[in-house]
């Protein structure tokens, strides 16, 4: 048995009167790709805001190996080794795609402010470590040519795979991802398909993505949960899933059923 | 083909060549202010100008860097004016072994003043942040101008200077290389962790946050590294100008050191080393200009005084720039060494190469 990772349990928030997550539990095991998937407004980037630590729950608790992370901030969070991507595309735009990297690799040195400024030995060392992986992140995800590029130049495509290298610097156990196949064509949602699974592999992370695109969460989740009006509906593999009359009708409305019924 | 340079050691010589630069501008305009080629009214423009980039770099630092608009920098430099002249007052040693301490001390305080500040006011960004930060250094000159040490609306006068008809170069010998070391820090402090950490910031604080940047502590840092800086260089000014009150510290004052940095283009330091000095220095040129021109007969009947339509020119002049320029002169450009000297060594090498070559072309 794989270890579990990450666990979600009894998660629920309400914005006043409105319930936009209830109840909520899952979890993730080592390792593993799990999709998080439901219609539009069903609450799948709050929850992801809720691991984060944007929002605080209302009631329920996340662990992430044991550990409650309630009482940590977002950065701490990603500190302890839970990295997001956005659904609409963050990045830091007007720096060098290399510097949205070793952003990222902040808490990986130690150098002081003094040594930073006057150049210190420790400030040599560490940069060069850092700057030698942030390279080697990027030829991963086959951005090395652009590195001295401005982020806010590359093409849509190449500036949601920095936004996973990003994610990746900082040394994930869990890698969440918000929509990374929105907007981009078959070949490229092919293309990325090979690259998230290439990434659990080479990075031992487990992953948590939101996706749209069904058959895209069909070829790579090992396991899904679908969410609908903020309560989870239905969960198991894919092919449960695909056929479960919940998720259809949450999908497509309750009168697909009927139809298909009469 | 040219040969390839390892980058570490193409920094290095960027690095030295910068050191050097600066070294002989030092060098010859201390020596030109001993000679007296530089008259008292030059210096005293070269000197005001050290203190503004001095201001202008460190505001640079929160508004470029940190992306924030900040409107309270006089109050922080009142703060450093008025803790380093009450220094050097009440010790009463030597200026020239008070002075750096009680710039230091000035700095020291403005940055307790300006991290006091920044508890309260950072939590808010943008338009909210100008106008809080406006309101604070308005309190701060009220303050002064009541509290029982800083001498009410006259201010403090009688603060010593290092300037004197014997050593001419006196305070220059301490502005020009803080002025330096000021620029040097922004730099270095900008290409360094805490520094992408404030970059990523402006660029996006969410995503900052997320990937583990601790915002709430760089944004302080920044904070209060400016108004670290800013009291150095009100210090700098009360002992260069012998005389501070509260008005000198006004709400305009905060706005012509924000102007300097818009101006140079924020974000770039050399932008606003560039507007600092000429935003120093354009007023006072004016004034001669508009001397010369009173005295020279047909242009004054035309011109009438034309020293009254100097503040006119100068807007005017501003006014330009940002229709032409909107990003400021540079945007977020620096202008380095490093393009020059390649031009250099690529134009060494076509020398070289049509030198070899000589007479091989029919």
């Amino acid at each position: 048995m794989r270890p579990i990772e990450l666990q979600v349990e009894d998660l629920s928030i309400y914005f006043g009167g409105l319930s936009a997550v209830e109840g909520v539990s899952f979890y993730i095991k080592k390792g593993q790709i799990v999709g998080l998937i439901g219609p539009n407004g069903a609450g799948k980037t709050t929850i992801f805001n809720l691991l984060t630590g944007v929002y605080a729950p209302t009631r329920g608790d996340i662990y992430l190996e044991d550990k409650s992370l309630l009482r940590y901030k977002t950065y701490q969070r990603c500190q302890m080794g839970l990295a997001r991507t956005f659904q609409n595309i963050r990045l830091f735009k007007d720096l060098s795609v290399i510097d949205n990297v070793k952003t990222a690799m902040n808490r990986q040195m130690h150098y002081s402010l003094i040594s930073g400024v006057f150049r210190g030995p420790g400030f040599r060392k560490e940069e060069r470590e850092i700057s030698h992986r942030a390279h080697e992140l990027l030829e991963v995800m086959g951005l090395d040519g652009f590195a001295h590029d401005y982020a806010r130049n590359l093409p849509y495509g190449q500036q949601r795979k920095l936004e996973i290298a990003r994610a990746l610097a900082a040394k994930p156990r869990v890698l969440l991802l918000d929509e990374p196949a929105a907007g981009m064509n078959p070949t490229e949602t092919q293309e990325l398909l090979a690259t998230v699974k290439m990434i659990r592999d080479k990075f031992e992370v487990s992953v948590l993505l939101i996706e749209h695109d069904m058959n895209f969460v069909m070829d790579i989740c090992e396991y899904i949960f679908v969410l609908d009006y903020g309560r989870i509906i239905s969960s198991g593999e894919p092919a449960e899933v695909r056929n479960d009359p919940r998720v259809i009708e949450a999908y497509l409305g309750g009168d697909a059923l009927e139809e298909e019924d009469a | 083909m040219l040969k390839k340079q390892s980058k570490r050691r193409r920094r290095d010589v960027a690095s030295l060549v910068t050191l050097a630069v600066v070294l002989v501008v030092y060098l010859v305009m201390q020596q030109l202010i001993n000679a007296g080629i530089i008259n008292a009214f030059l210096r005293g423009i070269i000197n005001l100008a050290c203190i503004n980039v001095v201001a202008a770099v460190s505001l640079n630092m929160v508004t470029g860097l940190l992306g924030q608009l900040v409107l309270g920098h006089a109050g922080f430099m009142l703060v450093g004016a008025y803790a380093s002249a009450l220094f050097t007052k009440s010790v009463g040693w030597d200026l020239s072994l008070s002075l750096f301490p009680s710039l230091l001390i000035g700095g020291l305080v403005a940055a307790v003043t300006g991290l006091l500040v920044a508890i309260p006011a950072l939590r808010l960004r943008g338009d909210y942040l100008a106008i809080i930060t406006l309101g604070f250094g308005e309190i701060i000159r009220v303050f002064a101008y009541n509290l029982p040490f800083t001498g009410g609306p006259g201010g403090l006068s009688g603060i010593g200077t290092l300037t004197s008809r014997t050593n001419p170069a006196g305070m220059f010998n301490y502005l020009f290389p803080i002025a330096a070391f000021v620029i040097f820090f922004s730099y270095t402090f900008g290409t360094s962790r805490s520094g992408r950490a404030v970059l990523a910031i402006r660029e996006d604080e969410i995503a900052a946050e997320s990937s583990g940047i601790n915002t709430t502590y760089y944004k302080l840092l920044a904070f209060v590294l400016s108004a670290f800086f800013v009291g150095i260089a009100g210090g700098m000014y009360a002992h260069q100008i012998g005389i501070i009150a509260p008005g000198k510290f006004d709400f305009n004052r905060s706005v012509e050191i924000l102007m300097m940095v818009v101006l140079g283009g924020m974000g770039s330091i050399t932008g606003a080393v560039i507007s600092a000095t000429a935003l120093t220095a354009l007023p006072e040129l004016l004034r001669s200009l508009g001397k010369v021109i009173s005295n020279i007969p047909v242009l004054a009947d035309i011109l009438g005084n034309f020293e009254q339509y100097r503040m006119l020119l100068y807007s005017i002049l501003l006014i330009c720039v940002m229709l032409f320029r909107p990003k400021g002169l540079l945007g977020r450009a620096e202008i380095r060494i490093l393009p020059i000297y390649d031009r250099w060594r690529n134009w060494r090498h076509n020398k070289k190469a049509a030198a070899g070559k000589g007479g091989g072309a029919t």
